[in-house]
């Protein structure tokens, strides 16, 4: 802030303040020589009269004084210009002073987390649950409260897994978030022919149903280019995190629509980073959480939730 | 009704006044209307968030944009109905003259009628400025502008021709409404049009956010509040037959209050990316802010005080008892949440939305509607509304209304904040949001049943509107006579 705007500040603080004070002790007393304190003044508005009755003194008072409050709260804290107050308190200051102390009461039970392994945490309640709490005011939003996630958001309790479900992939994934790209390929393979007889195909996959001849038709199409990424039996890769299509288990939806829809204009998901929201130590004890739910022998402890 | 008949004595011209009533009445009516509409739209949206289906995957019936219909109807079409055409009745009446300007007066109505359809249109269709109570987009806010503008013409043209030597108390704050409203939607509407009905705000970041809440907190302090005063100011002293408690009182009470409005937006970014030094000056003169608003207070309920025998009889006075009560409550709730320890506690809870609706419901609503009910009789040559019976239920309708309204928003505000921020041992939160929404929800059909109740007083006040206009008219009446 520039000295002429610091200056232009206290000015205005100062005047209000100062001309609020004025009226108030200027009116303190009968300032109407000829009419008596509590009689009719002279005027009239369509027959409405007003009384020269003194200002309430509980209420002068209390003006006054929320006037002396302003005054010594603006001396103690930043308020006037640049002066940055006798406390010396800034927001951004608080918000240190407040993140030191919970990194002091808390930073060592995180720590003592972080140092242990996701598998040997798993029987760790304790930490189970701080995950799940986390889980609940960080990922929910999107992940759904029971982790089932819903269209576009991956279910966590299914075991079936994009990127892969081991600790150390699950905690990469939280931390630095993940980038889905399934590209549109309406046109690339041949129009909506084709996009009919791939997605007949990629219904085959799994063993829904679907139409025999159309899928032979699409299979070569699927072979030659969807195959780059979903690999030749359509199992998926997930280096590059593209879909297991024979798991029957469907992120944007499996209605043979969505999959021409899939198909034709492809899907963007984005998995954001959380390292700079969260840290290493707190995303370890999530990754722990996300582990533990797609894990038969900790059942418990997600029903315990 | 209690109407003080008495000639006089001051006055120097006796000639009776023909004073311009065609466009009070339709104001005045209007109020009742558009309250209707912004109190029913309350209603849905208050039962979309409890039952989120009720969305029925309508866009322009999603709560999203039927939020700023709601507000936007009762701020500006209801309440600003109600301040045009008593400012209009009462500027009229305590200067002694007539309307400067009736046919720019008749502009002002359906210019104001115009903005209100284009809004009802405009925002469930998505038509958005996206700024709090400012949402209208670029062609609206230059009506707007136009047809305030039109108002200060017709209004201060009217004091200009008084025929009293002051200027009573009640115009100074329907004065300072109007001044502090163009400015302040002048201002904050600054925008860069980029196509017929999108246009972008030339402010950025933070002061953008500023400007915003400059404009939002003095939405409150000058339409919601200096407004109503000047109407308290009129319609209490004349229902009561009173004389007004203090003019020493209204003076002190009108400067500070005009004064340290304009400073108390800033509490509206407490913690926030707003500047330290703005934050405390927001915060310290909002607590100042508290004394001049209780002037208000006083002077009403103390002018009332010598007629408190005909709050058994007369349900418009009770009107106005209830209305001041809660004025009083609301401005010091006010102060209090901005106080920065508190309002870390406060704020984004339905807290605030409780505290909005003390002031909406308790305060300008029902210093609306008894003032309406007192007027109605007036304008239409009756001797007093078709049902003073109706009246009274009403007024329990709209007491029971708010209260539920409030004590559901309070209770849930403060558990929300209490939820948000509970931790436990090991540092996690304790409540995910959604638990503290789980939570909150029999809270929301508290406050839809407290809104229910609200808005079936103003369907009785319709009824009753309708059929005292539909009675018989007084033989004799003193819109002309009683100027002398």
């Amino acid at each position: 802030m520039s000295d002429f705007w610091s200056i232009y500040i206290i000015l205005f603080v100062v005047i209000n303040i100062a001309g609020n004070a004025w009226i108030l002790f200027a009116l303190r007393k009968n300032p109407e020589e000829s009419v008596e304190e509590g009689e009719e003044l002279a005027h009239e508005f369509d027959g409405i009269r007003e009384l020269n009755n003194p200002l309430p003194r509980w209420w002068l008072w209390v003006f006054a004084g929320s006037i002396l409050y302003a005054i010594g709260y603006l001396i103690l804290y930043p308020g006037l210009g640049k002066y940055p107050g006798v406390l010396g308190w800034t927001s951004i200051g608080q918000f240190e002073e407040e993140m030191a102390q919970a990194e002091a009461r808390y930073g060592p039970l995180l720590k003592e987390y972080a140092a242990a392994s996701i598998p040997d945490l798993l029987d760790d309640k304790r930490a189970v649950a701080m995950g799940g709490r986390l889980f609940a005011n960080h990922c929910a939003a999107c992940h759904g409260s029971d982790a089932r996630g819903g269209k576009g958001y991956p279910n966590l309790t299914d075991g079936a897994w994009l990127y892969g479900g081991e600790p150390a992939t699950i905690e990469q994934t939280i931390l630095y978030g993940r980038n889905g790209m399934m590209p549109p390929m309406g046109a690339a393979i041949g129009g909506e022919e084709v996009v009919t007889k791939v997605a007949e195909y990629v219904l085959s996959l799994s063993g829904r149903e679907h139409d025999a001849e159309l899928a032979k038709l699409g299979e070569p199409t699927f072979k030659t280019i969807c195959a780059a990424c979903h690999g030749p039996e359509g199992k998926g890769n997930p280096m590059i995190g593209s879909a297991n299509l024979t798991d029957n288990t469907w992120l944007h939806g499996g209605s043979v629509e969505t999959i021409r829809e899939t198909i034709r204009h492809g899907r963007m998901s984005k998995m954001p980073a959380h390292i700079d929201l969260l840290g290493k130590e707190k995303v370890h004890l999530l990754a722990l959480y996300v582990y533990s739910l797609s894990q038969p022998e900790s059942s418990e402890s997600m029903e315990s939730r | 009704m209690n109407q003080p008949n008495q000639s006089n004595p001051s006055s120097v011209n006796p000639s009776p006044i023909d004073y311009d009533l065609r466009v009070v009445r339709q104001f005045t009516v209007m109020t009742v209307v558009w309250g209707i509409v912004g109190m029913l739209v309350g209603v849905i949206i208050a039962a979309q968030l409890a039952w989120p289906e009720l969305n029925f995957d309508l866009p322009w019936f999603s709560y999203g944009r039927l939020r700023p219909l709601h507000t936007n109807a009762v701020i500006f079409a209801f309440g600003g109905c109600g301040l045009f055409g008593t400012s209009y009745y009462v500027v009229q009446r305590t200067c002694q003259a007539s309307l400067f300007a009736p046919k720019l007066a008749a502009f002002t109505f359906w210019g104001w009628q115009a903005i209100i359809v284009a809004a009802v249109i405009t925002l469930p269709l998505g038509y958005t400025a996206s700024k709090e109570y400012a949402e209208l987009e670029w062609p609206i806010d230059i009506a707007i502008t136009v047809v305030w503008v039109s108002y200060a013409i017709v209004f201060f043209g009217t004091i200009a021709k008084r025929r009293t030597s002051h200027i009573y108390v009640a115009n100074w704050f329907y004065g300072a409404f109007i001044i502090a409203v163009a400015l302040l939607h002048i201002i904050n509407s600054m925008e860069i049009p980029v196509s017929a009905l999108k246009s972008y705000s030339i402010y950025a970041g933070t002061v953008d956010a500023m400007v915003q809440w400059w404009y939002g907190h003095n939405a409150v302090g000058f339409f919601l509040t200096a407004g109503f005063l000047g109407m308290m100011y009129y319609f209490v002293p004349k229902q009561t037959g009173r004389p007004i408690f203090s003019y020493r009182l209204s003076i002190v009470h009108f400067w500070s209050l005009i004064g340290i409005y304009m400073w108390a937006g800033p509490h509206h970014l407490h913690y926030t990316a707003l500047p330290d030094w703005a934050q405390s000056v927001g915060m310290v003169f909002s607590l100042i802010l508290f004394a001049p608003s209780w002037g208000g207070m006083i002077n009403g309920l103390m002018t009332l005080a010598g007629a408190w025998e005909k709050l058994r009889t007369d349900p418009i006075l009770r009107f106005m008892v209830v209305s001041l009560t809660f004025y009083g409550m609301s401005t010091f709730e006010g102060p209090m949440m901005a106080i920065k320890t508190v309002n870390s506690l406060s704020h984004y809870t339905d807290w605030t939305i409780g505290h909005v609706h003390v002031g909406a419901l308790g305060w300008v609503a029902m210093m609306t509607i008894g003032s309406t009910y007192s007027l109605i009789p007036r304008i239409f040559n009756r001797s007093e509304m078709h049902s003073v019976g109706l009246v009274n239920a009403h007024f329990w309708l709209a007491t029971l209304g708010t209260v539920f309204y409030a004590v559901s928003m309070w209770i849930a505000g403060v558990m929300q904040g209490l939820m948000w921020r509970a931790v436990n041992e090991d540092g996690t939160l304790t409540y995910s949001f959604t638990q503290a929404l789980d939570a909150t929800w029999p809270y929301y059909v508290g406050r839809l049943l407290g809104g229910v109740l609200f808005l079936t007083g103003m369907l009785l006040m319709a009824y009753n509107t309708y059929k005292t206009i539909r009675g018989s008219e007084l033989a004799s009446t003193d819109n002309t006579a009683q100027a002398a």
